[in-house]
């Protein structure tokens, strides 16, 4: 897929990747051996036929393979863009075996716009409401139970819009002002752009998901008073929102951000068009991102955009050990982020006014391996040294959104306030109360949510069709 | 959308703006706030709720940066794109005996539905309530009406007694007034002034924060301080804390991360700050 180029691409917020054309679409679905027994379908947390989209898109019938990946996936342009496909799907391809695995999601994505731009082609013409041309749902009144979704995340959403297709009439609470969650505060413009979340968030719209904003469940309503208000069922998808800090000496100083307040002012608010938009981000010329996640990188790359000269990643581990996807430690690279792995900060020292002046690290060296079977990093004896830095950002993972918890004691939570649930059904402590996504899994990704936003709708059908059958 | 039922100025640069807004006004208790964004381009911003009824807010600001004047300009039924709320722990009531309520500034206003709150609650409450000039005094016949005893003091001497809220709280210490509760809230530096006022005797001191806030609900961090060395969110820790154990140097030095980028902000709006 062809990409910005990196001298371009550090001065705009624009989209890197710029996806494929019909033509080189069509040639790489071309090139699937389509196996009798597809490996990549069954690696798919949501269970897309790849086998029939592909297919579909080989002989150019686009519409035809929108609709067969929108069977089992409502955010298809969201997919496509931020799945860590090499795990799943495209990893499991038979032709990593010639290391040329079919570009899956660049294809899911292409399938996605295509149906996008008809639409807006569409609708410019029409000036009129229009309906997907490929909606499975409804438009018209839902005639089964309300259901409430807490947060409008990626699990929420997809738990949204399949209940939505089976008639519920689903109402998601959101508490900031947009629709989305991690998808539009955290993930930055450039991987995924907010207009194509809002288009997807419509296309749940037009199945009848109703969404209200600024509508915190814990706060502006309680648990309770939503099943008092008639809901029969409720699915938590309240994210992984309170950032974790590294309790180390001059966290509080001006401009150390957590990755979630500068993704948050950058993507949410808009702080790179500020003074055009309000909201102000504080940059200065030298920043270290602490941590070797998507986030980490994310954070790098929109520090370079908003003006850093130099950016380092500053991580603990080995850049084997990092979680980060490959193709997005590659994309910093490319931009010019420096890698300082091994290396664990252990103060953030201060000028006079308050604000970060250098961060003193130490150098690390891998030991055995720990619990989670990657070897554990240990501190090099006096191997301390100052790097010059002036703004550091603090991305070394975040915790469940306190808000509802705190509000909702009657609910079982495990290691890390991680809401406790069945695995199979997404069922929490509390009868006809589901949970999925980073609220109950930490730190996971868009797709793992929205699995987990799948199997919750499965659950929530069958509570709710006994319910039904008693009454 | 949010419908703006009326804003007027009460005092320089300060005014009050009464929004319809019945799920927030519903919940919302003293000592919360609301998150607000006047439009798509702006930001969101933290204001204490003032008071309430079942369906409106009543909100008090001071125009200082772009987004205050900005909103300083809204026309009665004219509209706020978002307000969203209530959020914060609700000041805790109850039978405390003598609350000494301590506000400064703007602060004043914030100050008024927890007087109001602690005296529906069968306590004596002392007001002391301070301002630069006469004309920047607010609320008083308000809190006069629901306190036991009254205090005003300004800068300059224009109205009440000449000096700081804080002379006025510690004369009634050394006069062996008993106080079971000081709250405060106003600008950082009174806040301080006030607990190192109240740290020798041991009165229990709270203090309401302002802290930056993005998103108010925990997601940020921006609003982070310091707690007996330990690291506190604003947002949903508080926003009220033991003033004797908050770090208030840092948090008033937090207050200026963004300084220089709102003053440009301000200069290219021709907005005198």
């Amino acid at each position: 897929m062809k990409k910005q180029s990196p001298k371009d691409r550090i001065k705009n917020f624009n989209e890197v990747a710029l996806g494929m054309s019909e033509e080189e679409a069509v040639k790489e679905a071309s090139r699937c051996l389509f196996c009798k027994e597809p490996k990549c379908s069954a690696n798919c947390p949501v269970e897309i036929d790849i086998y029939r989209f592909i297919d579909a898109i080989k002989n150019k019938k686009f519409d035809e393979a929108i609709k067969v990946i929108k069977e089992k996936n409502n955010l298809p342009g969201v997919c496509g863009r931020v799945c860590p496909q090499e795990d799943q799907c495209e990893g499991a391809c038979i032709l990593n075996a010639k290391n040329k695995p079919i570009n899956i999601g660049a294809l899911e994505r292409f399938a996605a716009d295509w149906e996008l731009n008809q639409l807006s082609a569409i609708s410019s013409s029409a000036k009129g409401e229009t309906s997907p041309a490929t909606a499975g749902g409804q438009l018209s009144a839902k005639t089964g139970a309300k259901v409430a979704v807490i947060g409008s995340g990626p699990a929420g959403l997809t738990c949204a819009g399949d209940l939505a297709m089976m008639d519920y009439k689903v109402t998601v609470f959101e508490a900031l002002h947009t629709a989305g969650g991690v998808l539009v505060y955290g993930i930055p413009e450039f991987r995924l752009p907010k207009e194509i979340v809002k288009k997807e968030v419509d296309y749940l719209k037009s199945l009848g998901v109703e969404i209200i904003e600024n509508f915190i469940v814990g706060k502006t309503s309680t648990l309770k008073e939503l099943f008092a208000q008639g809901y029969k069922a409720v699915f938590i998808g309240t994210g992984a929102g309170l950032p974790s800090f590294m309790n180390i000496p001059g966290e509080n100083l001006n401009r150390v951000y957590s990755s979630n307040e500068l993704l948050t002012r950058a993507n949410l608010m808009k702080a790179y068009l500020f003074p055009d938009f309000d909201t102000p981000i504080n940059i200065g010329k030298k920043v270290a991102v602490i941590g070797g996640g998507n986030t980490a990188m994310d954070s790098a790359r929109v520090s370079l955009r908003l003006g850093a000269e130099k950016v380092y990643i500053v991580y603990r581990r080995s850049e084997k050990e990092m979680p980060a996807r490959k193709e997005e430690v590659e994309n910093a690279k490319e931009e010019g982020i420096e890698f300082h792995i091994l290396t664990l900060p252990k103060r953030i020292v201060s000028d006079d006014k308050n604000f970060v002046k250098a961060m003193e690290c130490i150098k690390m060296e891998l030991g055995e391996s720990d619990a989670s079977g990657r070897r554990r990093p240990v501190p090099i004896h006096g191997s301390e040294f100052i790097m010059d830095v002036d703004t550091v950002v603090v991305a070394i993972g975040q915790s469940p959104n306190p808000v509802f918890l705190k509000a909702t004691p009657e609910l079982k939570l495990g290691k890390w306030d991680k809401i406790v649930v069945d695995s199979k059904t997404q069922a929490t402590n509390i009868k006809g109360v589901y949970a999925g996504g980073d609220a109950t899994l930490g730190n996971d990704t868009v797709i793992a949510a929205m699995g987990a936003g799948k199997r919750a709708a499965k659950a929530i059908t069958l509570h709710l069709s006994i319910l039904n059958a008693q009454v | 959308m949010f419908k703006i039922l009326s804003n007027e100025k009460i005092a320089p640069r300060i005014f009050r703006m009464e929004i319809e807004a019945g799920l927030v006004a519903k919940k919302a208790r003293a000592g919360q706030f609301v998150m607000i964004r006047i439009d798509e381009k702006g930001e969101r911003i933290p204001l204490t709720v003032a008071g309430h009824d079942d369906k409106n807010i009543t909100i008090v600001y001071q125009a200082v940066g772009v987004t205050t004047h900005r909103l300083a300009e809204k026309k009665q039924g004219e509209h706020l794109l978002d307000v969203v709320g209530p959020l914060g722990h609700a000041t805790e009531l109850g039978e405390i005996g003598t609350v000494c309520c301590i506000g400064g500034g703007v602060g004043i206003a914030e100050l008024y539905p927890v007087a109001k709150a602690y005296k529906g609650s069968g306590n004596k409450v002392i007001a002391i309530i301070g301002a630069r000039n006469k004309e920047l005094v607010i609320y008083k016949d308000e809190l006069k009406k629901i306190s036991d005893e009254f205090f005003v003091t300004t800068d300059d001497g224009s109205d009440g007694e000449k000096g700081f809220v804080s002379n006025v709280l510690e004369r009634l210490i050394e006069s062996g007034q008993k106080i079971d509760l000081v709250y405060a809230v106003g600008p950082g530096i009174m806040m301080k002034v006030i607990s190192d006022v109240t740290r020798p005797s041991k009165i229990k001191t709270l203090v309401s924060l302002n802290t930056v806030l993005v998103d108010g609900t925990g997601m940020c961090g921006s609003c982070r301080i310091e707690m007996d060395g330990e690291t506190k969110f604003a947002c949903v820790d508080g926003p009220e804390f033991d003033g004797h154990k908050v770090n208030f140097d840092e948090m008033i030095a937090r207050q200026s991360l963004f300084k220089e980028q709102e003053g440009h902000a301000c200069k290219i709006r021709g907005i005198k700050t």
